[in-house]
C-alpha cells in the first residue's frame, strides 16, 4: 500500500510540474500478449485489443488513478441535479486520421447505434438511457429514464470508444472493411500490421492536444513466449512490459537490472479481483459453515507473498479497495485453521471429495491452486485438482459443473458496473462465466443492490454499499482470494507512461523519452 | 543364468540403482515427514543451505527431496503398470498372428501397424488430452502407445518357433493347437519378452515424465516429469529444480536399461557381443 501511495504520488508530482521538461521524439517498443484478433475497438474489447486501440480511439473521458473523471474528448461535463441529465461539452478542431471532422454526430452514432450493437458491458449501462442528443456540434446530452450512480464511469476509451459516423453509417459493423484499417481521433494513427510480428503507431500530426504526444512512434510486439518476452526486455529490444507479460518469478529479476522501473499502478479502473466460485447448489461448499471454513483455512499473505511475489492485496470482500464505494468494515479472515475446523466439525463435514479447478493462464496459476488444495487439507477438506484448458474452463463453469473454481473479473470502477453482477439473483443464467456463476440467491441482498444502483448521492451510495458488504462477507458467496496487481516494467528513462486507471491503454497519449 | 547376470558388472549396478529408487519409493513417508505438496520452509532455498531440506524448496517453498522420493512413486507405478497392460496386449496379439498365420496374422499386423504408424508421443498426448490427465489415463495411454513392438516381437518368436521339431512332436501326439501355443510354443519365447519388457518400463518412465512436463500430467500426483515442467520457467534463478528431478530420471532410466542389457546377455548367450559371454 505505501509503495502504491508513493507512486501516486509521485504520479501527482509530475503532472503538477511545468511542460518544459517534456522532450518529443522517439520510439517505443510494448510488448503485446497474446496478438489481439483486431483492432476495432467497437467491436472487441479484450485485453490486448484494449490495450493497442486506446491509442488509435477514444473515450469522452479518461480516469486518474483515483478514478476520478478527467477530460478526453469531452472538455468540460456537467450533471444535473436529479442525476437524469449529463451534458458534454466536446474539444473543438478534433479530427479522424482521415481528416474528417469529428462532430457530436459521431457521439451519437456510436453510443446510441454501433456500440449498443456491438458492445454488451455497456449495452447494460444504456438499458438506464432515455435519449442521447446532440444539440450543436460540439455538445451532447445522454438523457436518463432513471438515475444510475455510476454513469460517469462509462465513457472509458474501451467502455465507450467513439467510432466514426462517416465510415461506419449504414454498413454491416462486423464486416467493414475499414475494421482492418481503424480510424480513430487518438493521438497515434494506424500505419502497418505484420500479423505475428508487430503492430505499427505513428504520431497524429493533428492531435487536438497542442504537443501531445512526445512519441514519433509506437510498435506493439508480438513474442507468444513468456521467457522469450523476459529475454527480449533485457536485451533491450522491447522497453514496456505492460501488466501480465512475463512471469511473476521473472518480475524480481528483471526489475533488478539497470535503467528499470516497475509500477502496480495503471489498473485501478479494472481493479481485477480474484476468487474461487463455490458452487452454493450442491455439495460442501453449499454450507455456508463450509464456505466459510475454506475463508478461514487459506493463507492468503503466503499466496500474495510466494505466489504473487508480493504484489496485490489480501482481498476483503466483493469490492476492492480500488474501486469506488469500498468498504473494510466487514469480517476480516484471517488465516486461522482451528477455527476452520470447528466450523467443518459443526457442520459435520464427513470428508466428501471437493473438485478444484485452476485457471489455466500459465504455471502461476497452477502454483496457486497447489498452494490452495494444502491449505484446505491441512484443515481436513479433500481437495483434488481438476486440470482443464481454457475451453474446458469456460465450459465447466458456465455449465456449473465444479465444486470450487478459479477466476478473477474487471470492477469498471463501479460495484454498479463490475460486482453485483457476480451476486444478484437476476444473473443467475447458465452459459457464461462472467456472471452469477457461483448460484448465491439473497433476494433481501439483491434489493440492496439494485437500490445502491439507482441513488445519486455519492453518500447515499457510499452508505448503501457498506451495509451490502457487511453482509455479503458473512455469507460468503465466492471465496475472495487477492486484489490482483500487474507490474508494469519498463526502462525509467520513459517518463509519464502510466498517469491514468488504465495505464498503458492509453499511456503512450503522454509518455515521452528522456535523451 | 543367474550366474551370468550376476558377472555382468553393468547389470549389477543396474540392479542396486533400481533397488534404491524402489526403496525410497516405498519408504517415502518413513523417510519424510513432509508430504511432497506441504509449503515447509521459504521458497527458492538453495539446496544444502539447510540441513533437514538437503535439496531445498521450490517455488512453493516445499521439500525438493520429499517431491522427488513421492516422483519416484509414480514414476515406478506408472512404467510397470502399463508396461504389464501393453504385454497384455501385445502378447496375445502377436502370439494369434504367428502362431495361425494366414487371415489372422494379416489382419493383427494391420491392425498393429495402424498403430505404429502414428507417432508414439503424439497419439499418447491425444489420449490424455481426450480422457482428462488422472494416473489411469496416463498409464493408459502409455500401454496403448507400447504395445505394438511387442506384438511384432512376440510374432516373430512365434514364427520361428512353431516350425520347431517338438512342435511337430506334440503335434502327432496329439495336443490341440491353442494347448501347443500356450504350453510349448509361448514358454520358449519369454526371454526376449523379459529383455524388452525391461526396457519398455524405461521408455514408460520417460514419456511419463514427457507427458507431466507438457502439463498434461495427474495434477494430484507429484512426478518428476511435473517438477522440471513447474521448475522450466525458473531454471535461470533455481537450477536444483530441474536438475534433481532430472538426475532421478537418469539414474532410473539408465538402471533399467542396464538391467534389460544383463538380461538380454544372461538369457541369450549365443547372441552376447563377444567377450561378454
Amino acid at each position: 500500500m505505501k509503495h502504491l501511495k508513493a507512486t501516486t504520488f509521485l504520479i501527482a508530482a509530475a503532472l503538477a510540474a511545468p511542460l518544459a521538461a517534456q522532450e518529443a521524439g522517439g520510439r517505443l517498443d510494448i510488448v503485446v500478449q497474446p496478438e489481439p484478433p483486431s483492432l476495432m475497438l467497437g467491436l472487441v474489447q479484450n485485453g490486448p485489443t484494449q490495450l493497442v486501440a486506446g491509442d488509435i480511439y477514444e473515450g469522452l473521458l479518461r480516469y486518474g488513478t483515483d478514478l476520478q473523471p478527467q477530460p478526453l474528448l469531452a472538455k468540460s461535463w456537467e450533471i444535473s441535479d436529479d442525476g437524469l441529465t449529463y451534458t458534454f461539452t466536446l474539444n473543438e478542431g478534433v479530427k479522424w486520421h482521415d481528416g474528417e471532422d469529428f462532430t457530436a454526430e459521431d457521439v451519437v452514432f456510436s453510443a446510441d447505434v454501433f456500440l449498443r450493437e456491438t458492445h454488451a458491458r455497456l449495452r447494460a449501462s444504456l438499458a438506464y438511457v432515455e435519449s442521447i442528443t446532440a444539440p450543436d456540434d460540439t455538445t451532447v446530452v445522454f438523457q436518463l429514464k432513471e438515475p444510475f450512480g455510476p454513469f460517469i464511469s462509462v465513457f472509458e476509451t474501451g467502455t465507450m470508444p467513439i467510432v466514426p459516423k462517416h465510415i461506419y453509417e449504414g454498413t454491416d459493423f462486423a464486416n467493414n472493411e475499414m475494421n482492418a484499417t481503424p480510424i480513430g481521433t487518438g493521438p497515434f494513427k494506424f500505419e502497418a500490421w505484420e500479423k505475428g510480428s508487430y503492430i505499427h503507431l505513428v504520431k497524429n500530426e493533428d492531435y487536438y492536444v497542442d504537443g501531445l504526444p512526445y512519441l514519433d512512434e509506437v510498435y506493439y510486439r508480438v513474442i507468444p513466449d513468456a521467457a522469450a518476452r523476459a529475454v527480449a526486455f533485457e536485451t533491450g529490444e522491447v522497453d514496456v512490459l505492460p501488466g501480465g507479460s512475463v512471469e511473476n518469478w521473472d518480475v524480481p529479476r528483471l526489475t533488478e537490472m539497470d535503467n528499470v522501473c516497475s509500477t502496480g499502478s495503471g489498473w485501478e479502473f479494472f481493479a481485477p479481483h480474484a476468487w474461487m466460485w463455490l458452487n452454493n447448489r450442491e455439495g460442501p461448499t453449499s454450507d455456508v459453515r463450509f464456505r466459510q471454513a475454506v475463508m478461514y483455512a487459506m493463507d492468503r499473505d503466503f499466496q500474495r507473498d510466494v505466489v504473487w511475489n508480493g504484489f496485490g492485496n489480501v482481498a476483503t470482500g466483493p469490492v476492492s479497495s480500488k474501486t469506488n464505494f469500498y468498504s473494510d468494515d466487514v469480517t476480516i479472515y484471517d488465516h486461522n485453521p482451528e477455527k476452520a475446523e470447528e466450523l467443518l466439525a459443526e457442520m459435520g463435514y464427513d470428508g466428501e471429495e471437493v473438485r478444484l479447478l485452476p485457471l489455466p493462464y500459465g504455471e502461476t496459476w497452477q502454483r496457486w491452486a497447489e498452494a490452495i488444495r494444502q491449505n484446505l487439507s491441512e484443515v481436513g477438506i479433500n481437495v483434488s485438482i481438476d486440470s482443464t484448458d481454457v475451453a474446458g474452463w469456460n465450459e465447466k463453469t458456465s455449465q456449473w459443473d465444479y465444486d470450487m473454481a478459479f477466476t478473477y473479473l474487471y470492477q469498471y470502477g463501479d460495484p454498479a458496473l463490475g460486482v453485483s453482477r457476480n451476486y444478484t439473483a437476476d444473473r443467475i443464467q447458465k452459459g457464461s462465466p462472467w456472471n452469477n456463476v457461483e448460484g448465491y440467491d439473497n433476494p433481501e441482498l439483491d434489493e440492496k443492490w439494485f437500490a445502491a444502483a439507482t441513488m445519486i448521492s455519492p453518500e447515499e451510495r457510499q452508505a448503501a454499499y457498506n451495509e451490502i458488504q457487511q453482509e455479503i462477507v458473512d455469507d460468503v458467496p465466492v471465496a475472495w482470494l487477492l486484489e490482483l496487481e500487474f507490474p508494469t516494467i519498463y526502462r525509467c528513462d520513459i517518463k509519464d507512461l502510466v498517469t491514468t486507471g488504465i495505464g498503458v491503454n492509453d499511456g503512450p497519449r503522454n509518455a515521452w523519452i528522456e535523451q | 543364468m543367474w550366474k551370468r547376470f550376476r558377472s555382468n558388472i553393468g547389470a549389477m549396478v543396474g540392479v542396486v540403482l533400481l533397488v534404491a529408487v524402489i526403496f525410497i519409493a516405498i519408504f517415502a513417508p518413513l523417510i519424510f515427514a513432509n508430504t511432497p505438496w506441504q509449503m515447509v520452509q521459504r521458497p527458492f532455498l538453495a539446496p544444502f543451505a539447510m540441513e533437514s531440506l538437503p535439496l531445498g524448496t521450490d517455488t512453493l517453498g516445499r521439500d525438493v527431496a520429499a517431491q522427488l522420493a513421492y516422483g519416484a512413486r509414480v514414476s515406478l507405478l506408472v512404467g510397470l503398470v502399463s508396461t504389464l497392460v501393453a504385454l497384455l496386449i501385445g502378447v496375445p496379439l502377436g502370439a494369434l498372428a504367428g502362431f495361425y498365420g494366414g487371415y489372422v496374422d494379416e489382419g493383427a499386423m494391420r491392425f498393429t501397424e495402424f498403430f505404429q504408424t502414428i507417432p508414439n508421443f503424439a497419439l499418447a498426448i491425444v489420449l490424455v488430452a481426450i480422457f482428462e490427465p488422472t494416473l489411469a489415463s496416463i498409464t493408459l495411454a502409455i500401454a496403448i502407445v507400447s504395445w505394438p513392438p511387442v506384438a511384432r516381437l512376440v510374432r516373430a518368436e512365434v514364427m520361428s518357433v512353431r516350425k520347431r521339431e517338438f512342435v511337430d512332436a506334440a503335434t502327432l501326439a496329439g495336443l490341440s493347437k491353442p494347448r501347443i501355443l500356450v504350453r510349448q510354443v509361448l514358454p520358449n519365447t519369454v526371454s526376449p519378452i523379459i529383455v524388452m519388457a525391461s526396457l519398455m518400463v524405461a521408455t514408460a518412465i520417460l514419456l511419463e515424465s514427457s507427458l507431466s512436463f507438457l502439463g498434461l500430467g495427474d495434477p494430484n500426483a507429484m512426478s518428476w516429469g511435473y517438477m522440471i515442467g513447474a521448475a522450466r520457467t525458473v531454471i535461470r534463478s533455481a537450477w536444483w529444480l530441474s536438475f534433481f528431478p532430472g538426475i532421478a530420471i537418469v539414474i532410473t532410466v539408465l538402471a533399467l536399461n542396464l538391467i534389460g542389457e544383463g538380461l538380454n546377455d544372461a538369457l541369450n548367450p549365443h547372441l552376447s557381443r563377444k567377450g561378454k559371454a
